[in-house]
């Protein structure tokens, strides 16, 4: 059985030839480093084999940086395309793919490793648990996320890229009209990442909801812990309904069934259908994680507890509700009739009123409060005007008529940059800073940080200020080039000066960390709190010791820490030798990373339609289930003596 | 900060302490659970799909044509008796019966392979008469749809029989009574998942 398509190398365009060559040359780079320093086993046995969430956690972070240099490559390549009327420095099918990779990699590759790894690094210290609820099962997870992208990533130079937009619809992306492997990239990149999201959703609402230290009742939980509890529901009512469709795509495209084609009674909107019953409750997956940064940033920079707790909880619950039933305002213009585009404006512009009840809180967090303005603090004030603005265009775009005129232009693309690089992206901004002691026992340096934020800021407002004027003007999205003469010429060379700005904004950031960390000894956490914050994790030592807390701690009230410091209790919270017992830890395991690769092998065999492949990808991740089931203990125990040295010498005995 | 014995989590951090395992199999069939909650949405979105394309036979063979009341029922009727034999083997475990607990798995292992051979001989005799995938949107979906369920019952016979190895070599375990416990959940979720397909795809197909 031979592949349907011969994996050949992509060729024809200088950019294209130079992609090949870094990645030759930064792979032998790499192979290079890790011999040379003699780091293989190292690699392996602290990295690749890991199931400690503080790890994955870090895994997801610097794989989520990566991501968002080639998204934001992608961004600059069609800012330059469009920085003048009539270019041609990329092609129009080059262009096609490029939007396409740079919609589906800043969404599934950036913003979900960003929130995965804030959930991972922070939730089971803020619960006082030892790791997450399966801790094997996570390692999977993230191996799923990273060969997902690596699969759809690798599409750039073998074979081509996808070239029908993020969302993919059919069905422009039957094959009669979209031949070729790009589309099957896109298909099963998604669908094992996919995987990789609902075992992560699962494994997150177990943690919150079984794994807390006693006496953490659900209305004593940290808010950001709130968060990835709201998140990790949308994520397992939404993810399926994404494999539904682009099962479904894939069977259209390799078995010739006829679910979104034209002809043989197939129906293309049902694929638009599915594909936002995820898509819509996936902008708020990325988004609630972002708002729980924010409720813990706050608080702390404010030196006051949050404002309306409870009104939090509660926004937060009815945000995870009513974002599975706004999907259908993504195809107004589709016809669905009056009724359906009525319900769906209304209850678009409901949401906004949690998300309002948010912003409120927040801004009566800081009134008459002592504020600092630290990294974390900057990011976190940076995004309510940007979300206030990004919040009143959706309610503009909610509005069905008045989206027949807004529909697929700049005016919505700048709207959705708005909410996803001034929501999310600055939320997790300001979780990294915020947490980057408590990950790696030193912080970044403020002055260049703060660089990088007014760059990021300014460069942010100039990239997309313009598009929505462009939109108003007429100018619709994914075209490549536009005549002279339009008006819109001067407005696209300034965002794309800004676009310029926001890069150099992200190169500041990258110099902020490798800084950082050549000054480490200069920038190190040794207190364990070095913001005077509130919750669990920074009753820790940063970074927090491989098995959490020598002894789990019971908790009384909201804000333990912040209490407990207030009356001057700290030096009882630590862990009495004679409460040390022995902790019960589960084993490292390579069969996550093995796991992952044969699903990777399954997805190559899709993609080119090469059968015996998948089958032989399928068997290996068969032999591996089995080989887990035959597992009797996948623990160890750490010996009561050996905590208590590493206690000692963390000097907190 | 001692753990207090009256407190409801001191259990549970207790057990982490401890590494007691009945807490952690507890946990693993709590989170199989929300799994379910996935495959029920997974399942809904097919059933959607289905319903749409109910339909769209393009001049094709429609359900009436396709579907064979006996055979159907039969397939019914072997896998809710598996449903039955599942229950059974769960029953007997509890009580620590190994020899019953291998021979009920048996039982409903092979009905679950009858049950899948039945339904792969009903999808040849629809392609023999030209009733393919590709045919139509209606097949695609039935095919889709019904051919989901069938994987999925495949799987849980691979799953039981790897576990049928274990419980033959370890005995009855509390980390093999949790795997039973998972497997019989997954097994008699699939079987409220045939009474919806027996009943919108198949009754409503017939009738």
């Amino acid at each position: 059985m031979l592949p349907h398509y011969w994996p050949t190398l992509v060729t024809g365009d200088p950019l294209i030839y130079g992609a090949d060559a870094s990645i030759g040359l930064v792979s032998i780079a790499i192979v290079f480093v890790l011999t040379y320093y003699k780091k293989w086993g190292w690699l392996w046995r602290e990295w690749l084999t890991t199931v400690d969430h503080k790890k994955i956690g870090i895994l997801y972070l610097i794989a989520a940086l990566l991501m968002l240099f080639r998204g934001g490559v992608d961004a600059l390549l069609m800012r330059t395309q469009l920085s003048r009327p009539n270019l041609h420095f990329l092609a129009a099918d080059h262009y096609d793919q490029i939007f396409t990779t740079h919609g589906t990699i800043m969404i599934l590759f950036v913003a979900m490793p960003l929130i995965f790894a804030m959930f991972n690094i922070v939730v089971p210290l803020q619960i006082g648990a030892r790791d997450v609820a399966y801790p094997y099962l996570n390692a999977i997870s993230f191996w799923m996320f990273f060969f997902g992208a690596l699969l759809l990533n690798i599409s750039f130079v073998i074979g081509g890229s996808p070239d029908a937009g993020w969302v993919s619809y059919a069905p422009l992306t039957e094959n009669q009209f979209d031949h070729g492997p790009g589309e099957n990239f896109y298909i099963m990149a998604l669908q094992i990442t996919g995987i990789g999201s609902m075992a992560t959703g699962i494994n997150f609402i177990i943690t919150i909801l079984r794994m807390r230290a006693p006496g953490m009742t659900l209305m004593r939980m940290p808010l950001f812990t709130w968060s990835a509890l709201a998140a990790s529901i949308v994520v397992i009512y939404a993810f399926p309904a994404l494999t539904v469709a682009l099962g479904l795509l894939l069977i259209d495209r390799v078995a010739g069934a006829h679910f979104f084609s034209m002809d043989h009674g197939g129906n293309p909107m049902m694929y638009a259908n599915l594909f936002w019953i995820w898509g819509h409750p996936e902008v708020y997956i990325v988004i609630l994680p972002a708002f729980g940064v924010l409720n813990e940033v706050f608080p702390a920079f404010s030196g006051k507890r949050i404002f309306g707790y409870s009104t939090m909880v509660a926004s937060f619950m009815a945000i995870t509700i009513l974002s599975f039933l706004l999907w259908a305002h993504h195809f107004f213009t589709m016809g669905a009739g009056p009724g359906v585009n009525a319900f769906f404006a209304l209850a678009s512009m409901a949401i906004g009123i949690p998300t309002g009840v948010k912003v409120f809180n927040w801004m009566f967090t800081m009134y008459r409060g002592r504020v600092r303005m630290p990294m974390p603090m900057r990011w976190a004030v940076g995004f309510i005007p940007n979300f206030v603005v990004g919040g009143a265009t959706g309610v503009m775009l909610a509005t069905a008529p008045g989206d027949y005129q807004y529909h697929n232009s700049y005016f919505l693309i700048a709207h959705f940059h708005q909410v996803l690089i001034g929501g999310t992206i600055y939320g997790m901004f300001a979780g990294m800073y915020f947490w980057w002691p408590k990950m790696f026992g030193f912080l970044l340096e403020e002055r260049i940080g703060r660089l990088a934020f007014w760059l990021w800021n300014v460069g942010f407002y100039v990239t997309f200020f313009p598009q929505y004027l462009l939109g108003l003007m007429g100018m619709t999205r994914r075209i490549y080039t536009y005549p002279a003469g339009m008006g819109w010429s001067s407005l696209n060379l300034l965002s794309t000066v800004g676009a310029v700005i926001m890069g150099l904004g992200f190169l500041f950031i990258v110099w902020n960390i490798l800084y950082s960390v050549m000054h480490r000894s200069e920038l190190r956490d040794v207190t364990g709190d070095p913001w005077n914050a509130r919750s669990l994790e920074w009753s820790l030592p940063s970074p927090a010791p491989h098995y959490n807390f020598a002894v789990i701690p019971t908790i009384t009230r909201r804000d333990e820490w912040w209490e407990i410091k207030k009356y001057g209790r700290t030096e009882d919270y630590r862990p009495q030798p004679g409460e040390i017992q022995d902790i019960h830890m589960p084993n490292n395991s390579g069969r996550p990373f093995l796991f992952s690769v044969a699903f990777f092998v399954v997805g190559l065999g899709f993609v080119f339609e090469w059968y015996a492949v998948v089958i032989l990808g399928f068997a290996g991740v068969l032999a591996i289930m089995l080989h887990r089931s035959q597992e009797v203990d996948d623990g160890h125990q750490i010996p009561a003596d050996e905590i208590r040295h590493e206690e000692i010498a963390l000097g907190r005995l | 900060m001692a753990v207090t014995k009256e407190d409801a989590w001191g259990v549970q951090a207790r057990s982490q302490t401890t590494g007691s395992t009945h807490d952690e199999n507890e946990l693993r069939v709590a989170g199989f659970w929300v799994f379910l909650a996935t495959d029920m949405i997974l399942f809904a979105c097919l059933f959607a799909t289905y319903i749409v394309l109910r339909g769209n036979t393009d001049g094709g063979p429609g359900p009436r044509q396709l579907f064979d009341v006996t055979g159907f029922t039969e397939e019914t009727f072997i896998l809710l008796t598996s449903s039955f034999t599942c229950g059974l083997a769960t029953h007997v475990m509890h009580e620590g019966r190994r020899r019953a607990l291998v021979l009920w798995l048996s039982v409903t292992a092979l009905l679950g392979l009858l049950f899948v051979g039945l339904e792969v001989s009903e999808f040849v005799r629809d392609v023999s008469v030209s009733a393919t995938i590709s045919r139509s949107g209606f097949l695609s979906g039935f095919f889709t749809l019904v051919g989901t369920h069938g994987c999925h019952v495949s799987l849980g016979i691979l799953w039981m029989g790897s576990i049928l190895f274990q419980v033959m070599r370890q005995g009855i375990t509390p980390a093999i009574a949790r795997k039973l416990t998972i497997v019989g959940l997954y097994w008699h979720f699939l079987d409220v998942v045939w009474v919806f397909l027996f009943t919108v795809v198949y009754l409503m197909g017939v009738m």
